[in-house]
């Protein structure tokens, strides 16, 4: 799992502060909302939109590719074992002859569903966790903070490890094997990543919750409910945006770590992590079989990791680019 | 001092009592019963399940299991191990002194690393160093550890041929040669490990150096006439130091998951690998007394933090 939020490039802390309005260098742009705003100084930061190229072109392969790249994942073939890239086999073979190319099109899009999935399920824990102890503050954010303490302090990478070992066998008979591991191990990924966006969310809500659009609302009558909906929530997205990017690649990792140590997904679902696991014993017959979905892994979290570099520096107002 | 160290010795029982009640809230909800082999087993008559049921209090309130566990847990009696027949603390104390030294290694090596690298860095922004050093620790830490360890024996091991993979605890050589053994056969596991924590500890480091060197205090020292190299290394780097050992501490679980991987890789006798291993063969109690020991040993990292954050910055009051 890669650092939880790694510090942005000129050192600036993450925006402890408040992400209101555009920032003042946008008062001599003409007419530039808020969202064009902040693609404008994106595109600045030319290894995140680099990132984003990739990391579209990976989706956009993952997708596409199987429909293209008509090799069956599980056909095997004893003479094509172990074999380098070919015409035939572009990414090579494994031990049973099966194509590594069409494995790595299967896999890659249960990697980066998982990650997705896993980082929607922190976010919004998150999000609800973080904005109900800032908002209502007192007894409740007391005893929130407390839990998202404790669960900070739980090891993650062991604990995911036990909770899939105790739950694998009873999902898979209530859902059957590829959706009972996949909701297991996302619901798990995103259950223990939650905490850092929940901290996040409750600074934005303490410091936004006395500010004067908020007291404004609060003056004229607007409910609670309606208070965060629409004043709060919308003004402290921007960190959340960027610890979501990160958790993605962060998912990404453990559901690759775990398939990599042979507990995660079942052998006949290659994920990226999976194949290496399969690959890691022929490592001398055949390193191309470790290094492509490995490759595919590092340049995914590369990808992933430098967005959310350029997303931070897009989404901090204080910064002036 | 001594005060503050004794509240947080305290705030620590509660955070494990909450951790050993995450952890056997996750083990009683889990579908599946110790006693499931001899269910199905047509040997053992039901009275005489019945009766080991009762006799190891599974049937009890959950309330009374959880408290009768905890306390067992805390007086060091920890069960045994299903598999091999051993006590669950023997076992551990056999790995776990390896587990801390390739963890302790490698701290060591990313912390020797990332703070001249992050220092220089951060003294000289945007130059060709710092950016060459920001890209690489990018790029290390966005290398999961097992891609590295494979890589490593890829190149060290395979192809070069310099470096034993698989690390043995039974070197039949003494003296100086057990010795060197001994260190060639943890250079990759320690290195891969510790290049990981270097990367993100390089960027906490420069970051932190960044935030310090623009203080006023940092300009009275240079217009004071202290050489350069006294005022970073006096002024900057302790004071930039602070917030690093709160990170480095907060890193402490990801360190346990990347050693994790590592022992698995390197086959290093470790409580990683133990950890993995019983889950393989079902070993129930040895599992939750090493997600336990995990668990402890992130707490007792947090707690050093803490104690060290209050030492290093005298403006933390040990209320």
């Amino acid at each position: 799992m890669a650092g939880s939020i790694p510090a942005s490039r000129t050192g600036s802390r993450a925006a402890g502060g408040t992400y209101a309005g555009a920032p003042p260098t946008a008062a001599r742009r003409k007419s530039s909302s808020l969202t064009a705003e902040s693609w404008r100084r994106f595109r600045r930061h030319r290894l995140a939109l680099f990132g984003s190229v990739v990391l579209l072109l990976m989706v956009v392969t993952v997708l596409a590719g199987p429909l293209v790249y008509r090799v069956p994942i599980d056909e095997i073939d004893f003479k094509a074992k172990l074999k380098g890239p070919s015409w035939a086999h572009p990414l090579g073979t494994d031990d049973l002859g099966q194509d590594v190319l069409a494995r790595m099109l299967y896999g890659g899009r249960i990697s980066l569903a998982v990650g997705l999935s896993a980082m929607l399920i922190a976010i919004t824990v998150g999000t609800a966790v973080g904005a109900m102890a800032g908002f209502m503050g007192g007894y409740t954010d007391h005893a929130l903070m407390r839990v998202t303490d404790l669960f900070l302090s739980l090891p993650g990478l062991p604990l995911l490890l036990l909770i899939v070992y105790l739950f694998r066998d009873g999902l898979k008979k209530a859902l059957g094997p590829e959706v009972g591991v996949f909701v297991l191990i996302v619901a798990v990924i995103g259950g223990l990543r939650w905490m850092p966006v929940a901290r996040l969310v409750r600074a934005q809500f303490l410091s936004l919750r006395e500010k004067e659009f908020v007291e404004a609302a609060r003056g004229l009558g607007a409910p609670p409910v309606r208070q965060v909906l629409r004043h709060i929530l919308p003004n402290s997205v921007g960190p959340v945006i960027v610890a979501g990017t990160i958790d993605v690649a962060a998912a990404i990792i453990a559901e690759s770590s775990l398939s990599f140590l042979g507990l995660g997904f079942p052998p006949d679902i290659p994920t990226w992590g999976r194949i290496l696991f399969d690959a890691k014993d022929n490592l001398d017959f055949a390193p191309h079989w470790a290094l492509f979905p490995g490759t595919a892994i590092f340049l995914t979290v590369l990808s992933i990791n430098y967005i959310g570099d350029g997303l931070r520096d897009a989404l901090d107002p204080r910064k002036v680019l | 001092m001594t005060k503050y160290i004794v509240r947080r010795l305290l705030i620590i029982v509660p955070v494990l009592a909450g951790i050993s009640l995450v952890l056997f809230t996750i083990l009683a909800m889990a579908p599946g019963d110790p006693f499931e082999e001899l269910a199905t087993n047509p040997n053992v008559p039901p009275e005489v399940r019945m009766n080991l049921r009762a006799q190891f209090g599974l049937d009890d309130p959950i309330a009374v299991r959880y408290v009768r566990w905890f306390t067992s847990m805390m007086k060091g009696d920890w069960g045994f191990s299903f598999v091999s027949r051993v006590n669950v603390e023997t076992l551990i104390m056999q790995r776990l002194p390896t587990t801390i030294l390739v963890i302790g290694s490698a701290q060591l090596l990313g912390l020797l690393i990332a703070i001249p690298i992050g220092v220089y860095s951060a003294t000289r922004p945007y130059s060709l160093f710092d950016q060459i050093a920001t890209t690489g620790a990018f790029l290390g830490f966005s290398l999961p550890t097992f891609f590295t360890g494979l890589l490593f024996i890829l190149f060290f091991s395979i192809y070069l041929d310099w470096l034993p993979f698989i690390y043995r605890a039974d070197i039949s050589a003494s003296g100086w040669r057990w010795w060197w053994e001994h260190i060639r056969q943890a250079i990759m596991p320690v290195a891969v490990l510790g290049l990981f924590q270097a990367a993100s500890m390089t960027r906490f480091m420069r970051s932190a150096v960044l935030d310090v060197i623009q203080l006023d205090y940092v300009r009275t020292a240079r217009a004071k006439g202290l050489a350069e190299r006294v005022t970073v290394v006096k002024h900057v780097v302790r004071n930039a130091l602070i917030p690093v050992v709160t990170l480095v501490a907060l890193q402490v679980p990801t360190i346990f998951a990347g050693a994790l991987i590592t022992e698995q890789i390197f086959r290093v006798p470790g409580i990683g690998s133990l950890l993995i291993s019983s889950i393989l063969a079902n070993d129930t109690p040895v599992i939750m007394a090493i997600t336990f020991v995990f668990s402890a040993l992130v707490v007792v990292f947090n707690l050093v933090a803490d104690i060290l954050y209050g030492w290093l910055d005298p403006r933390i009051s040990y209320r």
